[in-house]
């Protein structure tokens, strides 16, 4: 085991977080108004936490760099949030929510871990319906569920396409309490720049009021980073502006462990990208593939006329379109996994097929489905014989109660009726599996500091399924953190209050400082987004949907040169001392440079195809992800050694003692 | 396309602002009307002017962050949107649009067009929630049917994104559809019932507390909200409010 | 006042109330004066009895002018509050894109209508006292017609007269139905509410009109 333990508790599978839970030490009522958290972040996982942990007693203090914590990432979540409650009677089973995610996760997470996810699951909807979350519910009053890809049984529960933000406005809720109470102190628009670490402990964060531009040091007993994924190291992804990956990598510079910084998750159906302008990518849910056909013209001529404008996809004849999912995996068709969907599309396209005037689109087509849905609807509401205009007008106005929302922000962004003509989408970055390496208390190798929701690495392996990320942040947040860090904390009955005035706040604020008066300083010839939108282009063509060795290598070079041109050129306006955004959103890039560059280097020695990271030299004949098991079953956790080249990697091999390793086949 | 912004100014809470003009060029239909305003940055971070502040992050209409009057109106001149919804394509060559931040005194300028609206965190607090433990010892989230229109016109009430468009819509900046849509939110659900009384009242004593204005019924909070958040829930709060105070 | 309506709400349902109950007025106000174009008579009776009933004289009439005092009061309360809560205004404001001009402008409508009742307690109201306290003249229940009749011969005060009934119209186009939903009623019935609400801003205040002109058109020969 050497430095990686992962303190998964001995026993049966299903026993290990109730046995845990019994032995762990707890802190006494009394004495957990002695003793200060520090959350960093306030999504789903970074609220729960706060909300409970003020719950049980502890003092806490949030950070996040919105105005307001409800604004966190977590409120764009679309689709829903799995939970294995078996109200359909289908089948379902903790045990099952366990095995799909470990399957679909391509066998590179920690069993004990996704286990005690799924068992906590069930709670969360309970918890979640208590606080008053207006979740979806059947005519009956009871709560409705959809199903979502890549499994078997309906449990996914949601509320329309605003799960998301449902769930995050009920954390948000329970928070808000506790700051009625007194017992959380909310500090918004302050962004967290570093850990500071007394005798090896996390005891405290350097942060950086927004609004003044002030350095301040706050401490704490124990530190907890919920600060979401680091998506927009591809500069163009489905997350906010401003998410980032600085207190993660900042942790990670202090001696916290990052694990699998390769594995990124790359969402099939997303808006293309119209110009250079673009700014951010959206997401078109994935229940889309439930209805819509993906298709690009079977003739190169075709896809080029139409690139030029030449020609409308409808008047392609049937014969002349390749449905390219159906043609590969005649089993799963539309509905194969995101990872597979995705690398499809970029197949398609990197052949010449794509359309859009980037020639980086497929078409997501609704025509068939509005046939069928009108000539079924036609036949119900006892219409004899209706001509095609009646079809099509029944057929649409099912696909609009299905799926109005969508199709009319999808003709605000692109201008097209998707009624009338097939949608055009393109894979984007939507989620990162990788992140800081947690060990089961979701504790990180520094002793006190902890990490939670997409920030961790922990349980999505290399891919993660639909509807699993609001799952892990809420049970992260809700019900395993606040008594995991209990253990740790029962140490520090007797510690008392953490002076800010010890050296170690002293050096670490003056590093923040120097740092950000270097990138202050640089020459000034270029506006970070520059820098940024160059990274991104570099991630996107040789870290993304596919990867090989000699582009990986060529990426590190590349993103390192980059980094050091950005350090020498950046152009900041205004200064330290006042609310300057582009410090901000430099301090950002800075760390996605090196994030970046770990990135690939991860990439690299990972010499297979597994979930969403496909190296083009490990793939069948038939061009699908060859998994190795033997070499590669573990977690890569990168060591910080200076540069990201330097970084150690240690090895957590995974134990699978309850499910056999299978390739995963959709065929 | 060429267009003339004329954008606030204001370097912070305690300075005098103004209207400045700001030329600009190669604007595409394509260009949400957020990514007008980095490329307006951009231009100005070359020239080592200051760029304009604004507030935003989600970009897809969700996360409430994006404000801005655009020509007199909270995110612009369509409905059901969001100024990082608003694409170029809805302006013409050679327009003049006029770019304020939300005005309100409960929501004090932090700089150019970016205000403070943690007056809403604040309602927030003094009532929008439903005191239930985190503890995983509910009961289960079946136990209590709710009748489907209810629970639907819940979710309606809660769609809210806390944006500020209501108060900067409203003559009277009143924040009452902000409030009342929490209000309502709860109202609606049978767990929400128990604190009905003191949720109310505390959320209404709060949000006046904050200085904002009092409702006058002229629906135009209803017409600029982004997620059509209804009148209906004015009502009902004061509805709520009405039978707190008979119960005392 | 303050301590009558502490928070928003409250306030608002003061001034819903009290509008309510100066609409429930003009309802017996439009039917009296309507009898003087029907009935001298019957007009002359009423107001005798409007003016010498103790009931009315000492209970009703200190509750209208109550009910008059605290909705203008309050209006003008709440129209400071307003401007207040917006201290920097607009340099460009749509206020038209979202809501009618009479909804946005109710302290104009208003301040005109009590602009006009200050005339109107001036010819009618402080005539009566007069007349009735400080001459003390005996009882005359024959003298209301022609004395109201009189009153309209000026073509400026029946001007004056249609242009505030103009106004009070557009008063009650907004405030009648909006008290309803200050008050919390906002369901299936408001879209009826609403269109009954409306014929009641227009119809009221143009028969009040018709009376009035109807008055400066026929004076009483000599």
């Amino acid at each position: 085991m050497g430095i990686l333990d992962s303190k998964v508790p001995s026993g049966p599978l299903a026993e290990k977080w109730t046995k845990h839970k019994n032995d762990i030490n707890l802190v006494n009522p009394a004495n957990k108004r002695n003793i200060d958290v520090i959350i960093v972040g306030t999504g789903l996982a970074g609220a729960s936490a706060a909300a409970t942990m003020a719950e049980l007693g502890y003092n806490v203090k949030t950070f996040c760099y919105q105005d307001s914590p409800r604004r966190a990432h977590s409120i764009a979540a679309q689709g829903g949030i799995n939970a294995a409650k078996n109200y359909q009677g289908d089948g379902d089973s903790p045990y099952r929510l366990f095995y799909d995610t470990i399957k679909g996760g391509d066998y590179r997470s920690r069993e004990a871990n996704v286990y005690r996810l799924a068992e906590e699951s069930v709670n969360i909807i309970d918890q979640c319906v208590a606080q008053g979350v207006p979740f979806a519910r059947e005519y009956g009053g009871l709560l409705d569920n959809r199903s979502f890809g890549g499994v078997l049984v309906s449990r996914t529960f949601y509320a329309k396409g605003q799960t998301g933000q449902q769930l995050l406005l009920g954390a948000y809720a329970a928070m808000n309490r506790q700051i009625n109470r007194g017992k959380i102190k909310s500090y918004t628009r302050h962004e967290m720049l570093d850990v500071v670490l007394v005798d090896g402990k996390a005891r405290g964060i350097i942060a950086r009021d927004l609004v003044s531009g002030e350095i301040e040091r706050h401490s704490a007993h124990a530190v907890v980073i919920a600060s979401g994924g680091y998506g927009n190291v591809f500069y163009l992804s489905t997350n906010a502006m401003g998410s980032n990956v600085t207190a993660a990598w900042r942790v990670h510079k202090r001696g916290a462990f990052f694990a699998n910084p390769c594995f990124t998750q790359i969402h099939p159906t997303c808006i293309p990208v119209s110009g250079d302008h673009q700014s951010k990518l959206t997401l078109m849910s994935e229940s889309l593939r439930n209805d819509g056909r993906i298709w690009v013209p079977a003739k190169a001529e075709d896809a080029q006329a139409i690139r030029e404008g030449k020609l409308k996809p409808t008047k392609i004849a049937e014969e002349d379109r390749d449905y390219f999912l159906e043609r590969r995996y005649p089993a799963f068709g539309n509905l194969v996994p995101r990872d597979v969907a995705s690398r499809a599309a970029k197949e398609r396209c990197d052949a010449g097929f794509g359309v859009n005037k980037t020639g980086e689109a497929v078409y997501l087509d609704f025509a068939a489905a509005i046939q069928r849905y009108g000539s079924e609807k036609a036949l119900t509401s006892g219409i004899k014989n209706p001509d095609s205009e009646t079809i099509t007008k029944l057929g649409e106005e099912v696909i609009a109660a299905k799926y109005g929302n969508l199709f009319q922000m999808y003709e605000k962004i692109v201008d097209q009726n998707p009624y009338k003509t097939p949608m055009m989408i393109y894979p984007a970055v939507h989620y990162t599996m990788g992140g800081v390496w947690v060990d089961y208390n979701l504790q990180t190798t520094i002793p006190g500091l902890y990490c939670a929701g997409e920030a961790n690495f922990s349980d999505h392996g290399a891919n993660r399924l639909g509807a699993s990320a609001l799952m892990q942040g809420l049970a992260d947040g809700y019900f395993v953190l606040p008594y995991t860090i209990g253990d740790y904390l029962s140490d520090d009955i007797r510690t008392g209050p953490i002076s800010t005035d010890h050296e170690a706040f002293e050096q670490a604020e003056t590093e923040i400082r120097e740092h950000l008066q270097r990138l202050l300083n640089a020459k000034g010839k270029h506006p970070v987004d520059y820098y940024h939108k160059k990274l991104g282009k570099i991630m996107w063509n040789k870290c993304g949907m596919s990867r090989n060795a000699k582009e990986l290598k060529e990426a590190i070079e590349e993103i390192a040169a980059l980094r050091k041109d950005f350090y020498e050129n950046v152009k900041i306006p205004g200064g330290l001392n006042e609310m300057n955004p582009e410090l901000e959103k430099a301090g950002r890039v800075a760390d996605f440079l090196e994030l970046g560059e770990l990135f690939a280097k991860d990439a690299l020695q990972r010499n297979e195809s597994c979930g969403g990271h496909f190296r083009e030299e490990y793939q069948t004949p038939e061009g699908e992800a060859l998994r190795d098991d033997k070499n590669f079953k573990y977690v890569s956790a990168w060591e910080y050694k200076g540069e990201p080249k330097d970084a150690v990697l240690h090895k957590e091999e995974l134990v699978f003692e309850n499910v056999e390793l299978k390739t995963r086949s959709y065929k | 396309m060429k267009l003339l912004l004329k954008i606030w100014r204001q370097k912070d809470g305690s300075s005098k602002g103004k209207l400045v003009d700001y030329p600009i060029d190669g604007i595409e239909g394509d260009m949400s009307f957020l990514e007008m305003l980095d490329v307006l940055n951009q231009e100005l971070i070359e020239k080592g002017d200051e760029p304009v502040v604004f507030d935003h992050d989600c970009r897809e209409g969700i996360c409430g962050s994006c404000s801005l009057m655009i020509n007199g109106e909270p995110h612009g001149p369509d409905r059901l949107i969001t100024t990082c919804q608003l694409h170029m394509r809805r302006f013409n060559d050679g327009d003049t649009i006029v770019i304020e931040p939300f005005r309100a005194t409960a929501f004090p300028i932090i700089r150019d067009l970016m205000v403070d609206r943690t007056a809403f965190d604040r309602i927030q607090q003094a009532g929008g929630y439903i005191s239930v433990n985190t503890s995983g010892n509910t009961v289960d989230a079946n136990a209590i049917p709710i009748e489907k229109a209810k629970a639907d016109e819940s979710f309606e009430a809660a769609s809210c994104i806390g944006c500020g468009a209501c108060v900067a819509a409203c003559k009277n900046a009143s924040a009452m559809l902000f409030t009342s849509a929490k209000v309502s939110q709860f109202a609606l659900l049978p767990q929400g019932k128990v604190e009905a009384t003191d949720r109310v009242q505390n959320m209404v004593r709060q949000m006046d507390l904050e200085g904002f204005g009092n409702c006058t019924n002229t629906g135009a909070c209803e017409v600029e909200c982004p997620k059509g958040i209804s009148l209906e829930n004015i009502a009902r709060m004061n509805r709520e409010y009405l039978m707190a105070t008979a119960k005392g | 006042m303050s301590g009558l309506a502490k928070t928003s709400v409250a306030r608002k349902v003061v001034m819903a109330l009290s509008g309510l109950f100066l609409v429930l007025f003009l309802i017996l106000h439009v039917t009296i004066n309507l009898t003087s174009v029907i009935s001298p008579d019957t007009f002359n009776t009423m107001s005798h009895f409007m003016g010498y009933n103790p009931v009315v004289q000492f209970l009703m009439q200190p509750i209208l002018i109550a009910g008059v005092i605290v909705h203008f009061v309050m209006g003008i309360v709440l129209e400071i509050q307003n401007r207040k809560a917006r201290a920097v205004r607009y340099v460009k404001f749509a206020g038209g894109a979202s809501a009618p001009w009479v909804s946005r402008n109710m302290i104009i409508t208003g301040l005109v209508v009590l602009a006009f009742l200050g005339l109107h307690f001036y010819d009618f109201w402080l005539h009566e006292m007069n007349y009735k306290f400080v001459q003390a003249n005996p009882e005359d229940p024959t003298r209301y017609y022609a004395e109201t009749v009189e009153k309209f011969a000026p073509i400026w005060r029946t001007v004056i007269y249609v242009i505030s009934f103009v106004l009070l119209s557009l008063h009650l186009w907004h405030g009648f139905a909006s008290s309803f939903q200050s008050m919390g009623i906002n369901n299936k019935y408001s879209s009826g509410i609403r269109s009954f609400t409306r014929l009641y801003a227009i119809v009221v205040p143009l028969i009040f009109i018709f009376i009035a002109l109807y008055h400066h058109l026929n004076p009483i020969t000599h």
